[in-house]
C-alpha cells in the first residue's frame, strides 16, 4: 500500500520541467548529429574553396585557413572552365524540362483526377507503373532513337525523355482530387471550359505541389550526370556536372582550391533557390495527397 | 426567365435507382422546393436539370425548348452550391464578373498577357463591371468587393455566390441547400432574404433543402421526394393539411406526425383501439388503416376521439412545450403532444382527445384515403377536405 501511493505521487514541477528538458536535449542531439554528418561535405567543400592548395591537405582541419586564398581559386575556376557558361546550359535545361512537364502532366492529372471517361483506372495504373520504371531502363532505346533522329548533342535530347513525368501526374493528381468539385462544377455553368477551368481555377490553388514538384525536378535534373554524359560530347553544351567532370580530368584536375570554387559556383543557384522557396516547398510537401 | 418541364427522368447509379421517371412542371417565375430526406434524389434531379448529370432517359426543357443536348452553361442557368463554390483565388468582384468575362470576352482577350492589346477588352470591361455593381448593390456586398472569399463570412460568401448567379440573369435559379453551412440564427435571416430576392426578381428557383421549415415557408409549391419519386406535390399548405401519404404526413410537420394503427368496421366506420371514431371511409382496400394527427392538433382531455396515454416527459420550446407520451394499449408507440406552456402538467395515464377533422387516414400502403367526419354533433356529414 505505502509503496503504490509514493509512486502515484504527482511528479513536482520542477521534475516535470527537467524531464522536458532532458527529451528536448536528446531530440535535439540527434538532429544536430544528423545535421552535421550531412552538412560535413558541404562545409569542407566551402573551406576548400578559400584555402590556399597547401593547407587543403592538412592534417588538421581548420574552418578559416590561416592565407585567404578565394578570390585565386575562384578566379581559376571562372577562368579555365566556362563555368557560367555550364549554369546557363543547366537553366535551359532545367527550365525546360519544368515548363514542359509542367505543361503535360497537370493536364493529365486534372483528367485523371476529376474527368470520368472510359479507361481511366487503367491509365492511372498505368502511371504507377511508369514510377516503377528506372531512367537506366530504356536509355539504350532512346539512345538509339535519338542517333537515328540527329538530334544528339543537342538540348532536346538532355531534356526530351523526361518531358513527361509519371511522378508529376501522380503527385498533382492526388492533390486535384481534393478540388472541391463544386467549384469545377461551378465553373462549367459559368461556361468555361475544361482546359480553362485548369489553368484558371484549379492551378491557382495549387501553387504549394507546383512549388514542391518544381523543387524535385530542378534539383534532380540540375545535378544529373547520367543523362547528359550519355547524350552530350559537346563542353559547349555540358550541364554543371559534367562540365565540372570534363575540368577534374583535365585543366583543373589538381587544382583542388579552385574545383571546390567551381563545385561552390554551380551548387549555389539551387540553395539560393531552395532558400528562396523553402516555405512554398514544405506547405507543398505537407498539403499533397501523400502522407 | 421560363418554366421549366421534365418528362419521364429516371437515373440509375450503378444498380441502384436513383430517379424513378419523373414529371414536373414548373411554371414562370414560381419558387419550387424539393424536400426529402438526404440520398432521395433531389440533389440528383437539380444536376440533371443544370446538365451536370445526365439522365438515363427522359428530357428536361426549359421556356418550351429541350435542352437535353446543351452544356451546363448554354443552358443559361445559375446554380448556387451548398458550400458555395466560389472561385478562392479570386476577389469577390472577379467571382462575380467571370460569368460575363467568359460569355463576352474571346479567348484572347482573356489570355493573361494578351489582353491588355484588346481595345475592346476594356470597353466590355467596363461595361461588366457596371452590371457587377448593379447586383452587389442589391445584394449590400460592394464594400468586400476586393476581398477574397476566405475573407468573409458565411453569409457574406452565400451573397457573393448568388450574386454571380443573378449577374447572368439567367432563365432560372438552381439552389442546392444553400443555407445549410449556416448557423441558425443567419438561417432564419437568409431565408426572408431570399424569398424577398424572389419576388423582387420574380425569377423561377428550384431550391433543394431537407429542412422541412425551409420548404414550407418560402415556397410557392414543394414537391415531397423520397427514393427517387415525388411522393406529393403542391402548396406548402395543401401538402400539410393533405399529406398524400403516411411519408410526406411523417416528413412535413414538426414535431412528426402521431400515427396509430387503425381498423374498417362495419359500415365504414374508423375503429381506433377498440372505440369508434366519428369518421367513415368508403372504398377502404383493406381493413387495416392507419390514421395520423399532428401532435398540434392533439388535447389533453377526453371526447368521441381520443386515445389514453402515459406522460413520460415535456420538452420546453419557450412559448410553448411538446408533451411525450406512451399509448397506454401498446407502450412502443410515442405519441406527442403540442401545447401551450401555461397548462399543468398531467401525471399518470390521460386520455389525449382529437377532432376528427384532424384525422388523416391512410390505408396499409400508406396512401391517403378520403374520409367523411361527423360533427360532434352528428348532425352533418360532410368531406374532411371541405371543411376546411
Amino acid at each position: 500500500m505505502r509503496t503504490s501511493a509514493t509512486i502515484t505521487r504527482p511528479p513536482t514541477p520542477v521534475a516535470i520541467r527537467m524531464r522536458r528538458l532532458v527529451s528536448l536535449a536528446l531530440v535535439h542531439a540527434v538532429l544536430i548529429g544528423g545535421a552535421v554528418f550531412m552538412l560535413l561535405p558541404f562545409v569542407f567543400m566551402l573551406t576548400s574553396a578559400i584555402k590556399p592548395p597547401g593547407e587543403i591537405f592538412e592534417a588538421t582541419f581548420r574552418l578559416w585557413p590561416r592565407q585567404f586564398y578565394g578570390w585565386q581559386n575562384f578566379e581559376s575556376a571562372l577562368s579555365t572552365a566556362p563555368l557560367l557558361r555550364f549554369l546557363l546550359n543547366g537553366l535551359i535545361v532545367c527550365g525546360g524540362i519544368l515548363v514542359v512537364q509542367l505543361l503535360v502532366a497537370i493536364p493529365c492529372a486534372y483528367a485523371l483526377a476529376k474527368l470520368k471517361f472510359p479507361g481511366r483506372p487503367i491509365l492511372f495504373s498505368l502511371v504507377l507503373l511508369g514510377l516503377c520504371i528506372p531512367v537506366q531502363a530504356p536509355s539504350l532505346p532512346l539512345y538509339i532513337a535519338f542517333a537515328e533522329l540527329g538530334i544528339l548533342n543537342t538540348y532536346l535530347s538532355m531534356m526530351m525523355p523526361f518531358f513527361l513525368s509519371v511522378f508529376a501526374i501522380f503527385l498533382f493528381r492526388q492533390f486535384f482530387k481534393s478540388y472541391p468539385d463544386e467549384i469545377i462544377q461551378a465553373a462549367r455553368l459559368d461556361g468555361v471550359g475544361e482546359f480553362e477551368i485548369v489553368w484558371r481555377i484549379v492551378v491557382p490553388s495549387a501553387w504549394p505541389a507546383i512549388a514542391a514538384f518544381s523543387i524535385f525536378s530542378v534539383v534532380a535534373h540540375w545535378n544529373d550526370l547520367y543523362w547528359p554524359l550519355i547524350v552530350v560530347s559537346d563542353t559547349k553544351l555540358a550541364t554543371p556536372p559534367l562540365g565540372m567532370m570534363y575540368f577534374a580530368d583535365s585543366e583543373l584536375g589538381s587544382n583542388y582550391g579552385a574545383l571546390a570554387a567551381g563545385a561552390t559556383i554551380i551548387t549555389a543557384p539551387l540553395v539560393i533557390a531552395f532558400l528562396i522557396a523553402r516555405r512554398h516547398f514544405i506547405a507543398g510537401i505537407t498539403m499533397t495527397g501523400i502522407k | 426567365m421560363a418554366g421549366l418541364t421534365l418528362r419521364g427522368i429516371r437515373k440509375t447509379f450503378g444498380d441502384t435507382a436513383v430517379l424513378n421517371d419523373i414529371d414536373l412542371d414548373i411554371a414562370d417565375g414560381e419558387f419550387l422546393t424539393l424536400v426529402g430526406p438526404s440520398g432521395c434524389g433531389k440533389s440528383t434531379l437539380l444536376r440533371i436539370i443544370a446538365g451536370l448529370e445526365s439522365q438515363d432517359s427522359g428530357s428536361v426543357s426549359i421556356g418550351g425548348t429541350s435542352v437535353d443536348h446543351l452544356r451546363p452553361h448554354e443552358r443559361r442557368i445559375a446554380m448556387v452550391f451548398q458550400n458555395y463554390a466560389l472561385y478562392p483565388h479570386m476577389s469577390v468582384f472577379d467571382n462575380i464578373a467571370l460569368p460575363l468575362t467568359m460569355t463576352r470576352l474571346n479567348l484572347f482577350e482573356r489570355l493573361p498577357l494578351m489582353r491588355h492589346l484588346s481595345l475592346r477588352r476594356r470597353r466590355i470591361m467596363n461595361e461588366i463591371a457596371r452590371e457587377v455593381r448593379a447586383v452587389a448593390e442589391q445584394l449590400r456586398i460592394e464594400s468586400f468587393f476586393h476581398r477574397r472569399p476566405g475573407q468573409l463570412s458565411g453569409g457574406q460568401r452565400q451573397r457573393v455566390a448568388l450574386g454571380r448567379a443573378m449577374v447572368r440573369h439567367p432563365q432560372a435559379f438552381l439552389m442546392d441547400e444553400p443555407l445549410s453551412n449556416l448557423d441558425a440564427k443567419l438561417r432564419v435571416h437568409m431565408r426572408g432574404e431570399l424569398t424577398e430576392l424572389h419576388a423582387r426578381l420574380g425569377a423561377t428557383m428550384i431550391y433543394v433543402t431537407h429542412d422541412q421549415i425551409e420548404a414550407m415557408t418560402m415556397s410557392d409549391r414543394l414537391a415531397v421526394m423520397d427514393h427517387g419519386d415525388i411522393l406529393q406535390l403542391g402548396t406548402p399548405a395543401d401538402v400539410y393539411e393533405r399529406p398524400a401519404t403516411t411519408a410526406v404526413a411523417q416528413f412535413i410537420g414538426s414535431p412528426a406526425i402521431n400515427l396509430f394503427q387503425a381498423r374498417v368496421g362495419p359500415g365504414g366506420q374508423v375503429e381506433l383501439l377498440g372505440r369508434t371514431l366519428p369518421i367513415e371511409v368508403r372504398n377502404a382496400p383493406t381493413p387495416e388503416l392507419t390514421v395520423g394527427v399532428r401532435p398540434e392538433a392533439m388535447r389533453i382531455g377526453g371526447g368521441p376521439c381520443a386515445v389514453t396515454c402515459r406522460f413520460r416527459r415535456r420538452e420546453n420550446l419557450g412559448s410553448e412545450c411538446i408533451l411525450h407520451f406512451d399509448l397506454v394499449a401498446s407502450p412502443e408507440v410515442a405519441v406527442l403532444c403540442r401545447v401551450d406552456n401555461g397548462i399543468p402538467i398531467p401525471e399518470g395515464e390521460v386520455p389525449l382527445a382529437f377532432e376528427p377533422r384532424d384525422c388523416h387516414v391512410f390505408d396499409n400502403n400508406g396512401r391517403r384515403i378520403e374520409v367523411e367526419s361527423r360533427n360532434a354533433a352528428g348532425r352533418d356529414l360532410r368531406r374532411a377536405s371541405e371543411v376546411r
